[in-house]
């Protein structure tokens, strides 16, 4: 067990459960069609807080698409992701000070991201500890191997968390590689991997304070594998019944991170119902609230679809761009 | 003082490095080998392995530290050994470098160069001497720029490396060490953006770029009869058509070279903006002699496939009589 103080673990708490509200108010956006497709980390919460959690606030992350949790644990305001989700390029401005970068769609291709920045942390002596979040199907992609590659060689600062929350859309983890476990992997590369259960928020927090730690100490990379569950289809354009159980997924809910923690917190005598309406209450308003603010967006101007091609508009853009305004005319 | 391609883009790193400590170099031998061409020769002994990095076997690796490394503050100057060997990190460039400043609405940037070596009739293997400018050229969010000589090189390396936006370098191995030039010892920036109107004249322009641009102006000295105008257009994406279209107007005739693939090469733009821009001023057809639609034959077939001079001066002639 962490050494963790009481009002530590509520906190943990109640980011996993605002985490879970957040992600469940995004579904319901979504079937509203007040946003687009919307990716769920549901099941995985205690694996984004727990990371989250280890970090200090100037540590900067890289996250995957799926890691609603950590975004916004570290600050980055709900409606934000909620205009990514809803169209809107706004929801990518990171505010200052919110110490991550926007999130990678493409699979594995910001695990590079990240140690590049950790070797410019390296050559500034500047002692952040960077952080990249994927999934397992990225353990296959060349870019992970790549990105593992160059943390080694370069002793990159940098955390690798890998959610494997045991499949790629449809392909299971054990179509996905043959290694027993991802977290070996790391052994090719010469530093450490751990796998973690990821639905254990105090295996997870100890994990990566351990690795972070290290990191910082200059003793470079890890590998840390979250052995955790997709509870949610992969994304609202997904039906998960066609590729498992049913029961599998009953099996997995059953180990659900937000009902473990609470368990130990009430066992602990830390929480009771009270606190616990209380709670997810609070976590409904931000929730709506953070929706509400996205939704009362005014549209964004044509020309930022021009705007920030470069930093300055060369002409011939600008040409275009006059020529669209020119088409909308007629458009009307 | 007389440099070649090589030596001219090696002193502008070196100068550039010396001015500004955020610039790094990272590639494949880049360091202790000083790059197989020899353009990083050097640098490792001024400035250190921490801004000389010699990378892993890494493509796709050199490209997407290089964003990490740009999006934290550094200014990377990563070298491809080869473009032909640029596709591993293609996605790199066209899922992220190119995007990061739009995706986030110009809260994150990317300042960084891509250099690599590229083009034919260096007589080298397969994958080494093709001509695929049109790839990033089509990447919005991306700026190419091409130098035809030493001096060219030396200042518009300067200037992209000075860019707030991702560059791709392409550097014609063919001409890297074939000629020298007056180049300037001081450091100098050519703008980004900007044709060069290398010669004027008013009967035909002829528009081209890197190493075409040698043969461009052979052909013009040979056709001693003929007043041509030659551009070079030294930066293929942002395009400066003003300089061509003003050109184009002035002498309704032009020709494009271009060593690529024929099928939405470069050439096939310019002419596009000739007919959006020019069009009543033509008087003939405008031509373009390029690469074909084919592979690029290894050395025993290559001189047909290029462009030579002796096929420029036709395309000339036969625009000018018709």
């Amino acid at each position: 067990m962490p050494k963790l103080t009481s009002k530590q673990i509520k906190d943990m708490y109640k980011a996993m459960v605002l985490t879970r509200i957040f992600d469940d108010k995004l579904l319901v956006l979504q079937r509203q069609g007040r946003v687009g497709t919307i990716a769920q980390s549901t099941g995985q919460e205690a694996s984004s807080i727990g990371s989250s959690f280890a970090l200090a606030k100037e540590d900067f992350i890289f996250p995957s698409f799926r890691e609603s949790g950590a975004l916004i644990y570290r600050g980055l305001p709900m409606e934000s992701i909620i205009e990514v989700f809803g169209w809107d390029e706004r929801g990518s401005i990171i505010p200052k000070g919110v110490n991550l970068f926007t999130m990678s769609i493409p699979v594995a291709t910001q695990t590079l991201h990240a140690v590049g920045y950790g070797m410019a942390c390296n050559l500034k002596n500047d002692k952040k500890v960077v952080v990249v979040y994927f999934g397992d199907g990225a353990t296959s992609e060349g870019d992970f191997h790549e990105a593992m590659n160059f943390a080694g060689v370069f002793n990159a600062p940098v955390v690798f968390i890998c959610q494997n929350n045991q499949y790629a859309i449809s392909v299971p983890r054990e179509k996905q590689s043959k290694s027993k476990t991802i977290a070996q992997k790391a052994i090719a590369f010469g530093f450490k991997g751990v796998q973690v259960d990821g639905n254990d928020v105090f295996a997870v927090y100890s994990a990566t304070k351990d690795a972070v730690d290290n990191a910082r100490k200059g003793k470079g990379p890890t590998l840390i594998e979250c052995f955790t569950y997709r509870i949610a289809d992969h994304t609202t354009s997904d039906d998960s019944s066609k590729y498992r159980s049913e029961d599998e997924v009953n099996e997995w809910k059953k180990k659900d991170p937000i009902d473990r923690l609470k368990k130990y917190m009430e066992k602990k005598k830390l929480w009771n119902n009270k606190e616990e309406e209380n709670l997810k209450k609070t976590c409904q308003d931000q929730v709506n609230k953070a929706a509400e603010k996205a939704m009362s967006l005014p549209n964004p101007n044509t020309g930022d679809i021009f705007r920030f091609m470069y930093k300055e508009m060369p002409k011939e853009l600008q040409e275009q761009l006059d020529e669209l305004e020119e088409s909308l005319k007629y458009e009307t | 003082m007389k440099l070649n391609m090589v030596e001219a883009i090696n002193l502008a790193l070196k100068q550039e490095m010396k001015k500004d400590k955020d610039v790094l170099v990272l590639g494949e031998d880049v360091g202790i080998d000083g790059g197989v061409f020899r353009v990083t020769e050097g640098l490792l002994k001024l400035y250190g392995e921490k801004r000389v990095i010699d990378t892993p076997l890494s493509e796709s690796g050199i490209i997407g530290i290089s964003i990490g490394m740009a999006v934290y503050g550094l200014k990377p100057v990563a070298e491809v050994q080869f473009s032909g060997f640029m596709y591993p990190g293609f996605d790199q460039l066209i899922s992220h470098a190119s995007r990061i400043r739009n995706r986030s609405r110009g809260r994150f940037s990317c300042p960084m160069v891509v250099r690599t070596p590229y083009s034919g009739g260096i007589k080298a293997l397969e994958h080494h001497s093709e001509s695929m400018e049109a790839l990033y050229v089509h990447t919005p969010g991306l700026k190419v720029v091409i130098p035809s000589g030493p001096y060219d090189a030396k200042g518009l390396l300067i200037s992209a490396i000075r860019d707030p936006d991702p560059v791709i370098f392409l550097e014609p191995t063919r001409v890297y060490r074939a000629i020298k030039e007056d180049v300037p010892e001081k450091e100098y920036a050519l703008p980004l953006g900007k044709c060069n109107l290398v010669k004027e004249g008013n009967e035909i322009t002829v528009v081209s770029y890197g190493a075409m641009m040698k043969l461009v102006l052979e052909a013009v000295e040979k056709l001693e009869n003929v007043s041509a105008e030659v551009i070079d257009v030294r930066t293929l994406s942002p395009l400066d058509d003003e300089t061509i279209i003003n050109s184009v107007k002035k002498t309704g005739r032009c020709v494009v070279v271009n060593e690529g693939p024929r099928s939405c090469g470069f050439a096939a733009e310019i002419i596009a903006r000739i007919n959006e821009k020019a069009l009543l001023s033509l008087e003939a057809p405008v031509k373009r002699i390029t690469g074909y639609d084919t592979i690029i034959p290894l050395a025993k077939l290559e001189d047909k496939y290029l462009p030579s001079v002796k096929r420029i001066m036709h395309g000339i002639e036969e625009v000018l009589s018709f």
